[in-house]
């Protein structure tokens, strides 16, 4: 599903790396923590999955596909085999929980009919149902957070991105989070998820990897969230 | 992609920028009304061109006795018969000259009451002091110099006057005007360029937000930049029917109504509806053109896709 082999990144005009020499796998179904210290690294290695920017060296794999030589007018239809979460959520505050959640079929083409039918039934999956009509403004955090989810996978992606999804949230409504990913995630969907959060680590007793000043220091099957806590 | 969506995201943005649209639609109006006006000035000229420059000819005085006294070129004389006889046999080997009109001190006087009458001058001139001359009318009439080389400063000749002389003056008046009205389309086209390029980008950063989650959920960027480059080019297209409108109300109350000039100067030519027409497709395909290009180029530079 996503594999880096020897990956370095650097920022142009900056002199030490953000990820250097990583390597790893992740394979299809698996739900991955990614955790680390602000500036480990961590968003630049959902950025070189997301291909928002491109590894120094090294490659990187994303869906069978080696992302370098994806040409740029392609990464479209690649990214929508992904899904995205983002701790600030990233709603259009004009536009109500329905609409946002259609806003991502309507930009890849689907039909109305098709938005019509799936926008309710992921709405339902996410536990938002009877929210349709709701805006993004009278929603509480937990719930905007259940809408970005539901957007992010209203197209089925084969692959979730969560980055941060409960950095705004408290303890309890990040365990409905977790809960709902983890649904997700038994619907084959792979999920990575960068995260601070050490209870929800230590208590989903997943895969952990660890970067380190831009370095994999830790990749470990139902691993915790850090040996020195 | 589906119409309406795409339709009502251009309705949202160009509400959203209500005053840089509306700038747009101004500068874009104002320098495509001049555009227009230029190419129709051209056309104007070109039809007075071709009217006066049909009636239009050269003519060679010669000298009678009068001026034999008091014109140093007729120092010599009056022209003599052999002299006359000289130039129209001269006249008639030159393959520029389409018809050559011999008009006698007679006829030329006969002319002169016809025309002014009534005047006190008129009644004073006897046929004698009128001058003979030949009107030439050539096939090119810029070829003048031809002719003036060949008989200016020869016994019997008083001048060589080139009418077309008279007009290309007011010709060129018209064309100098004409530059004028380029130079500051010219102008207001940056004017109306920048605008939207400064539009585009206001509007893109304003919209930074969807875009990115477009962009996120794997939006197509000719998806995320159409909405962009349609607002341009429908604020373009309106400025264009507002040029457009403006020529053909230019037309109507100058040349037919208001104004009136067709009635007025009834010796000028003007250029029909057609014309204007004509030019009214050309006038909005550039209103929506020019503006998409500029927006198309200017997401190049503020918008990520």
């Amino acid at each position: 599903m996503i594999r880096f082999d020897n990956v370095s990144k650097v920022y142009a005009k900056q002199t030490h790396a953000a990820l250097r020499d990583v390597s790893l796998e992740v394979e299809r179904g698996e739900f991955v923590f990614l955790v680390g210290s602000s500036g480990s690294g961590k968003s630049t290695f959902l950025r070189l999955i997301l291909r928002e920017e491109r590894a120094s060296q090294g490659q990187v794999h994303v869906l069978g596909k080696d992302l370098a030589r994806i040409s740029n007018w392609k990464v479209p239809q690649m990214r929508r085999q992904l899904g995205t979460v983002f701790q600030d959520f990233r709603l259009l505050p004009n536009k109500t929980v329905a609409e946002n959640v259609a806003f991502a079929q309507e930009v890849i083409g689907k039909s109305k009919g098709e938005i019509r039918k799936s926008v309710p039934q992921v709405l339902d999956l996410v536990g938002l149902g009877g929210k349709e009509d709701r805006m993004p403004g009278e929603l509480s955090g937990g719930e905007q957070q259940r809408v970005a989810i539901a957007r992010a996978f209203v197209n089925r992606p084969k692959l979730l991105i969560a980055d941060e999804p409960t950095g705004n949230l408290d303890p309890q409504t990040s365990v409905g989070i977790m809960k709902l990913l983890d649904r997700i995630n038994r619907t084959g969907t792979t999920v990575v998820m960068a995260t601070h959060d050490q209870n929800i680590v230590d208590q989903m007793r997943k895969r952990v990897i660890e970067l380190e000043k831009g370095r994999l220091v830790r990749d470990q099957a139902r691993g915790v969230y850090g040996y020195q806590h | 992609m589906r119409a309406q969506f795409v339709l009502s995201e251009i309705g949202v943005g160009l509400r959203r920028n209500l005053t840089m649209t509306f700038a747009v639609i101004v500068s874009v109006a104002l320098s495509l009304a001049l555009f227009g006006g230029s190419l129709l000035m051209s056309d104007q000229v070109s039809t007075m061109k071709g009217y006066w420059y049909d009636k239009v000819n050269v003519s060679i005085y010669l000298c009678n006795k009068s001026d034999a006294e008091s014109d140093p070129n007729c120092a010599k004389g009056a022209v003599t018969s052999e002299q006359r006889k000289q130039i129209e046999t001269d006249l008639g080997k030159m393959p520029v000259v389409d018809d050559v009109i011999h008009e006698s001190s007679d006829e030329a006087y006969k002319h002169y009451k016809d025309q002014f009458g009534d005047s006190p001058l008129a009644a004073s001139l006897t046929p004698d002091q009128m001058q003979e001359s030949f009107r030439v009318k050539l096939t090119d009439p810029e070829k003048y110099k031809v002719i003036a080389t060949a008989f200016d400063g020869r016994d019997g000749v008083q001048s060589v006057q080139d009418q077309k002389s008279i007009l290309d003056n007011l010709f060129e008046l018209l064309n100098g005007m004409n530059w004028a009205a380029r130079a500051l389309m010219a102008l207001m086209l940056v004017v109306a360029l920048m605008l939207i390029v400064n539009t585009v980008r206001v509007s893109a950063f304003s919209r930074r937000r969807e875009t990115g989650i477009m962009r996120l959920v794997g939006a197509s960027g000719f998806y995320i930049q159409a909405p962009f480059i349609m607002e341009a080019a429908v604020a373009g297209l309106i400025g264009g029917g507002v040029a457009c409108a403006f020529l053909v109300l230019a037309r109507y109350f100058i040349i037919d109504h208001g104004l009136a000039l067709s009635e007025k100067l009834n010796l000028i030519d003007f250029i029909g509806w057609d014309a204007v027409l004509t030019k009214l497709p050309l006038i909005l395909a550039t209103s929506l053109l020019m503006p998409a290009l500029a927006a198309f180029f200017a997401l190049r530079k503020y918008l990520k896709v």
